[in-house]
């Protein structure tokens, strides 16, 4: 944390947030980004300055550009019109957010778009290849694995990750996989049932 | 009078099909209020009061307003000046991201003059308890109703059974907040809403900015769930449209998780004292209950007893409580779950005193026929027969219990409007101003034009969620699919009628000989003679086919009856339920997509175990600060709860179309509190019977 951006009298939880984030990939670029500006009536600094990363979203690299706090469903919503992962809780709590990052589920309203950076990122956009669903889309489909659909690219990503390392769950399985994300409508019972269908068809990773 | 082709003739209705928007949503091409982006959109968010009580002396946002980035503020926006509840909205703003705005918002000074306030009903209930409204007592006038004469009804009765019930604020949680999309075009307003009622909120909006409704237009073509809290135009909305005004840009203002809970609606609680009286064989006779409930600042607290039971004698005594709380909005199925988990335990309590099985007592006395069918069926798929006699049988920490329940619900079909074109190349677009809640409404606008012209329901282009599309009310009440359905056969059955005069004079044949199926229109006597449906179409010439339909009687009907099941775990030395399975027997007359009412009656299911077992929204009486806004401390049923649940739809075609979203979620709570009562042989009481409560119960 030597070059920390943050000359916080008080963190809010928030400013912890983007203070804690600076990983790796932050480090590199944050000493690159303007200077800090008291902007917080109780006199915490809050980092205002933005810089230019490289996303690689679904296959195709897209340039960003963020704030130390944007988080990778910010820039993936409003940058990018990459909607599919949705915002509900923006704070970890339901899955809905859920995307893959180099291969594993993350939650993107926890992962700061800096730490996202030059790292692959597949949403629930990306799944489908040559106009070809995933398995696990069209058993979600098939099985009416859906209500409103605002948690379903959530739970589909999880199942998708679940299915990469592990082709043939038990139902069990499946629960523990999905255990993080809410769906209020109530299509649970439905999404065991397209995650077991999706093994017998599933050829291969995707994401 | 209007009617539909018998069911084993149907292509789809009846069927088990899939969703059409099955694909956009789960591709993510599907677009949702929240997802609206436009050119130069900006970000508007609210401040909230952090008190539960208090006048607005002053706001200053002098600072806010300077922040680089915003582009307008607002700190007129309460209506009052008055705020009565914590997360009530006091100033707004919008500015070019989200995480500027909530900057913006830290901003913002306002000087309160804090006032004293009740914010749970025990509090609000006292003589001495501060007013929510000064010019009124915090309990209200009560609300009577009744019939026969109670007390004749109670010198009849041999047994009497009187007691205490209680349950639980409860807050809709849609994984998609409230929130919508304002821009302006000139004086014209364009509003993306998350709402179930496309053309109210129009109705609304226009009223609170004192605009002519020609002006505003409104549209919702994906909606992440309402459960009846977004039937109505809030607040945000014309705030919104405010702040977009100020900035001249587009505006999106999605509630934050926490506001949605706090001041977008929720189920009220229920304080019950309640006393049944039957014959010594066995016939309820009298039901008399006194009640309490708090919608908050608003009003409607009531509930649905005695529910689902025809008695000959009745009295009920209704209050409403205000407290300083989030006002109360529909929440599915309003009044009924909160009634039924009192009701059926009452008659549960009764069957006992009576030395009756529960299901023959529910036969003796359910004046319902199809109920009194459902019944029957359930029990013997549950395996009822093979419930202990008597509660508490287990002998080991782990019991096992079964219960039941009635499910009831009222309102039909009403005034819907659609307009079906059918063009020249073929093409097929149905228009009706509905909205699709996730209960599959665009899919079965979509099958009865498929069903009614014999074609493939995915050459029917559905199109729905729009003030420019034909008028439709609100979606709620379970009123959406009678209220459509018939609709949509109207200007179908009419366009096929102009279709068939066409194919008449064309082939040379009677219009009686002719028939319509699978794609083509052939004459029954000559099957040689025939058009497919490009050929069909084309006769129309270059103009489209454009027919108007609208809600006729006798495709639906008003009304249905079900009833639940439920086997429950309780370990008797953590207090921990655990559901094992729910069986739901439901009708709804013509099934309209099998498939997706299932669904339906699944998740109101689900909705009723959560509501039994976990959720409960808690107030600090203390600070009047809402303790539970969000998914980490409101706790909702989740994967590694789910039970085994097996759904019955029971048909009932002759009926015609009826609702299915709010009735299965009726009786859930109730059934599963007896199955506790059988397992461990005490009344819990009071929902969600979470483990504390269960303890509390075993130790009496
Ligand atoms: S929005 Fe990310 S977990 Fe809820
Ligand atoms: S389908 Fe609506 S929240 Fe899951």
């Amino acid at each position: 944390m030597s070059d920390e951006p943050i000359k916080s009298k008080k963190f809010s939880r928030r400013a912890f947030l983007k203070v804690s984030g600076g990983g790796a990939v932050g480090a590199a670029v944050l000493p690159s980004l303007v200077k800090t500006t008291p902007v917080r009536a109780d006199g915490a600094e809050v980092f205002k300055g933005a810089a230019t990363i490289q996303l690689k979203v679904n296959g195709k690299a897209r340039s960003v550009e963020v704030e130390p706090r944007t988080t990778l469903l910010s820039a993936l919503r409003h940058q990018l019109e990459v909607t599919g992962c949705k915002e509900v809780c923006d704070r970890g709590e339901c899955g809905a957010c859920t995307v893959l990052m180099n291969g594993k589920t993350v939650l993107a309203c926890m992962t700061l778009a800096l730490d996202a950076a030059g790292k692959e990122i597949t949403t629930v956009e990306g799944l489908a290849v040559d106009g070809k669903l995933d398995p696990v889309q069209q058993a979600f489909i098939d099985k009416d694995a859906l209500m409103c659909g605002f948690c379903t690219p959530g739970f589909v990503m999880s199942v998708r990750a679940l299915l990469n390392k592990n082709p043939h769950p038990t139902e069990a399985e499946v629960r523990q996989a999905v255990a993080g994300n809410t769906c209020r409508c109530g299509t649970y019972g439905r999404v065991f049932e397209a995650a077991l269908a999706a093994t017998k068809a599933t050829n291969g990773k995707r994401g | 009078m209007a009617n539909w082709k018998p069911l084993e003739q149907m292509t789809y209705l009846g069927k088990r099909y899939p969703r059409l928007d099955g694909l956009a949503k789960v591709t993510g091409a599907a677009k949702y209020t929240y997802d609206v982006n436009l050119p130069g959109l900006l970000y508007g968010a609210l401040l909230s009061s952090p008190h539960p009580a208090a006048v607005i002396k002053n706001i200053d946002a002098s600072a806010a307003q300077a922040l680089p980035g915003v582009k307008a503020v607002l700190t007129d926006i309460h209506p009052t000046g008055t705020v009565r509840y914590v997360g009530e909205e006091v100033a707004a703003v919008a500015a070019v991201s989200p995480e500027i705005a909530r900057d913006a918002l830290e901003l913002i000074k306002v000087d309160y003059e804090v006032l004293k306030f009740a914010a749970d009903i025990d509090t609000a209930m006292q003589s001495e308890a501060p007013r929510v409204f000064f010019e009124q007592p915090n309990i209200r006038d009560p609300r009577k109703g009744g019939k026969g004469d109670i007390e004749a009804g109670f010198k009849q009765a041999a047994v009497v059974v009187e007691s205490d019930y209680r349950t639980q604020v409860q807050t809709h949680n849609s994984l998609e907040v409230h929130g919508c999309v304002a821009k302006w075009e000139g004086e014209n307003l364009i509003v993306w809403d998350s709402t179930q009622g496309v053309h109210p909120i129009r109705e609304g909006i226009a009223k609170f900015l004192n605009l002519p409704q020609s002006n505003v237009r409104v549209i919702c073509e994906y909606m992440g769930g309402g459960f009846g809290s977004k039937l109505q135009s809030s607040r945000y909305n014309g705030i919104a449209a405010r702040l977009a005004k100020a900035a001249n840009a587009p505006v999106k203002l999605m509630l934050t998780r926490p506001q949605d809970s706090m001041t977008a609606g929720n189920r009220p609680n229920l304080i019950a004292h309640v006393k049944l009286g039957a014959t010594r064989d066995g016939k309820v006779v009298a039901f008399q209950s006194k009640t309490y409930g708090t919608a908050g600042i608003g009003s409607n607290a009531g509930s649905a007893l005695p529910i689902a039971y025809d008695i000959p004698n009745t009295q009920t005594e209704h209050y409403d409580v205000y407290t300083n709380a989030g006002p109360a909005r529909a929440f599915r199925a309003p009044g009924c779950p909160q009634a039924s988990f009192v009701m059926e335990q009452v008659m549960d309590e009764m069957a006992e005193k009576l030395n009756m099985n529960p299901l023959d007592f529910r036969l003796l006395n359910d004046t319902n026929e199809t109920r009194k069918k459902e019944w029957k069926l359930g029990a013997e798929k549950f395996g009822w027969a093979k419930r202990a006699p008597k509660p508490n049988a287990d002998p080991g920490p782990f019991k096992r219990g079964m219960g039941l329940g009635a499910a009831i619900w009222w309102p039909g079909g009403r005034g819907t409007k659609s307009q079906l074109t059918i063009l020249p190349d073929g093409g097929i677009e149905i228009r009706c101003g509905t909205q699709d809640l996730g209960t599959a409404t665009r899919t079965i606008v979509a099958a009865v034009v498929a069903e009614e012209l014999g074609v493939p329901i995915e050459s029917v282009k559905a199109l729905i969620g729009d003030t420019n599309y034909p008028y439709s009310g609100g979606s709620g009440g379970s009123t959406t699919a009678p209220s459509v359905a018939p609709a949509i056969k109207n200007a179908t059955e009419k366009g096929k009628d102009k279709l068939l005069d066409l194919a008449a004079a064309h082939l040379g044949i009677a219009k009686t000989d002719l028939m319509i199926a699978n794609g083509k229109v052939s004459a029954q006597s000559n099957a040689a003679k025939s058009l497919n449906w490009k050929q069909l179409c084309a006769l129309l010439g270059t103009a489209p086919l454009e027919v108007q339909g609208e809600w006729v009687e006798g495709l639906s009907s008003a009304g249905v009856a079900g009833c639940q099941f439920a086997e429950v775990e309780v370990d008797t030395e953590t207090g921990l339920v655990k559901v094992l399975r729910v069986l739901a027997v439901q009708d709804c007359g013509l099934v309209l997509n099998r498939l997706t009412a299932e669904s339906q009656v699944n998740g109101a299911v689900i909705q009723g175990i959560s509501y039994a077992l976990l959720e409960d929204r808690l107030i600090d009486p203390v600070t009047g600060i809402p303790l539970n806004t969000t998914f980490e401390n409101y706790k909702v049923l989740g994967a590694l709860e789910m039970p085994k649940i097996d759904v019955i739809i029971y048909d009932e075609p002759a009926r015609g179309v009826i609702g299915i979203g709010e009735p299965p979620t009726v009786p859930t709570a109730a059934t599963i509190a007896n199955a506790v009562y059988h397992a461990i042989g005490k009344r819990v009481r009071e929902i969600p019977m979470t483990p504390d409560r269960v303890l509390a119960a075993l130790s009496t």
